[in-house]
């Protein structure tokens, strides 16, 4: 069976984040170019131009090389407004020493945006906008409506799909795309529709907001993204995000807890960044849920689930991942039709493939987290990441590995097909052994 | 909102492609105009905001077509042929935008060869 959309056609967005505002956006212009009329309603009661936590979709708001530059070639490009902070080189902390890693032709390649209007102590004349409201107004420009107001339930009337807000409004729609992320919203207002869909697996993270200004910010942490690998148990990933002037704390791992939020914020390298007359408590903090594992069957007739409450990618490129299955299902919708049929075949192998590509991710954070245990395994990370660094040319193997890996700018299947490399292996064998050897000259030395 | 800007800035008289040079990206405008010109003599096309340049590179591999040069301060995005490759493999919609750009390049090519024409 196959089910279209036509001239008229309504669609339903029940979420206007990036996944909702990428699908509304790309769906009309594909429309625009088969020459289709759709009036598409983007549900969403939130105001993300409002500070703090109201108006704020809650992420660390990094926006990946690769998204950049897809988005550029898609003819969408990201105003300085909305762009807190350009980044062109990552700063990785260890107990050991430091490493600079700077982005090709010292390029400003990765955004810092905030998905609101920013935190709750904003100033109000701060020239800033909200990511997510910035991608809101494109859908719109493009003919796409806001719905202020938050569904309540959702009811297949003879195939339709009838959506009723929370208001009492209710109307028949040809297709309803569910892009409400990991608030568990999507199950609550389908659960009379008796579905396959299971959804994705979460964990919390951490995100502390520091008002420092931004002199202070240029001065301690500058345009570059700094990430502490320090062997703290159960934590994944943690950096410091510079955006204008805040710097946002972003901590991934395994059952957060304050613990572990004290153990990282004491730490020597992470105070060597940050002022000293600091409030640890920020201005603003959450433990917004983080997507671990993907959905089962995020589709059915007339729906299709995107973003975060379908497939995302392994603790990075969110929002990227939010623009593959947006514009995955898009198209689907327009060139293929809305039946289930038609996205198990045309839109689901996007979810696939980002799903299998974060079970290789888990192996690579895993040998991450293993390197972080060996003072030699860092002191040999470091060493070949200088020495790449300190040259012109050649083959930046560690360097590259380290910036996908903290940018999510690549696969995670490209990144292991790296560290697999002969030479890659090799050269790292060598610095890691050069490393363990001067470790014990040093110590032989303390000890004459 | 210089700390928000993304590329890279060039300055007045810069050359950001070289004609004849082999490279593996082409790049967009976010701020400010680029000069394309050939053989150091023809002005071929002045270019702003969000157009793109250098695409040849993503379809031929030929060395750069023409010298393409900051007119004032210019920040220009790459974007790698890899990574654009790629994705256009995953989603072909993605080569949209690139092929409407290039079909109004060749409209506007066509109208630049009628016009002379016209006129004599």
């Amino acid at each position: 069976m196959s089910l279209k959309l036509d001239n008229n056609s309504k669609v339903a967005v029940v979420g206007g984040g990036p996944a909702g505002s990428f699908f509304s956006y790309f769906l009309l212009s594909l429309a625009e170019r088969v020459g289709i009329e759709l009036t598409v309603d983007i549900f969403e009661p939130k105001n993300f131009q409002a500070p703090g936590p109201s108006g704020c979709n809650m992420c660390a708001g990094i926006i990946s090389e690769s998204l950049i530059q897809m988005l550029a070639a898609e003819g969408v490009n990201l105003p300085p407004v909305v762009a807190q902070r350009g980044i062109n080189s990552y700063i990785v902390h260890t107990p050991y020493g430091q490493t600079e890693i700077r982005a090709p032709e010292d390029e400003k390649r990765i955004a810092t945006v905030y998905r609101g209007a920013g935190p709750r102590d904003l100033s109000e004349n701060a020239e800033r906008r909200s990511f997510d409201a910035h991608l809101l107004e494109l859908a719109m420009e493009k003919g796409a409506r806001q719905i202020e107001e938050r569904v309540e339930k959702v009811a297949r009337h003879d195939g339709r799909l009838e959506v009723t807000s929370k208001t009492g409004r209710s109307e028949m729609y040809d297709l309803m795309t569910m892009a409400a992320g990991l608030h568990g919203t999507s199950a609550k207002i389908l659960a009379d529709m008796d579905l396959k869909y299971k959804e994705p697996v979460s964990t919390k993270s951490h995100i502390r907001e520091f008002n420092l200004g931004k002199e202070v910010v240029d001065q301690h942490l500058g345009s570059n993204i700094h990430v502490f690998l320090l062997n703290i148990p159960r934590l994944e990933f943690a950096a410091l995000v510079p955006k204008g002037d805040y710097v946002t704390l972003c901590l991934i791992g395994e059952k957060i807890d304050g613990d572990m939020i004290d153990a990282f914020l004491s730490s020597p390298q992470v105070k060597e960044c940050l002022p000293a007359d600091i409030d640890p408590k920020g201005s603003c903090r959450c433990f917004p849920q983080i997507y671990v594992r993907a959905a089962e069957a995020p589709f059915a007739d007339r729906l299709v689930f995107i973003g975060d409450s379908s497939a995302s990618r392994l603790y990075k490129d969110g929002i990227g991942a939010a623009y593959r299955t947006a514009k995955a299902a898009a198209t689907t919708a327009i060139f293929q039709g809305v039946s289930a049929d038609n996205f198990e075949k045309h839109y689901y192998p996007t979810c696939r493939r980002i799903e299998k590509d974060n079970r290789i991710g888990r192996i690579v954070f895993g040998v991450n987290t293993e390197l972080q245990k060996s003072k030699s395994a860092m002191g040999g990370v470091l060493r070949m990441v200088n020495r790449e660094q300190s040259r012109d040319g050649g083959a930046q193997r560690m360097s590259s590995v380290m910036w996908d890996t903290f940018t999510g700018s690549a696969p995670y299947k490209d990144i292991f097909r790296r560290m697999l490399h002969p030479a890659f292996i090799s050269r790292f064998a060598a610095d890691i052994g050069s490393e363990a050897a001067s470790s014990t000259r040093r110590k032989d030395d303390k000890e004459t | 909102m210089e700390e928000g800007s993304l590329g890279k800035t060039y300055s007045q008289g810069e050359v950001i492609v070289e004609q004849g040079a082999e490279e593996d990206c082409m790049y967009v405008i976010q701020s400010g105009q680029v000069e394309v010109v050939q053989d150091g003599e023809v002005t071929l096309a002045i270019l702003g905001r969000g157009d793109f340049f250098g695409e040849m590179a993503l379809f031929q591999r030929e060395s750069r077509a023409a010298t393409v040069q900051a007119l004032g301060n210019v920040r220009v995005l790459t974007i790698e042929k890899r990574t654009l490759l790629r994705r256009i493999q995953e989603d072909p919609s993605l080569a949209f935008s690139i092929i409407q750009k290039l079909s109004q390049r060749v409209r506007d090519l066509n109208q630049s060869l009628a016009q002379p024409k016209s006129e004599a």
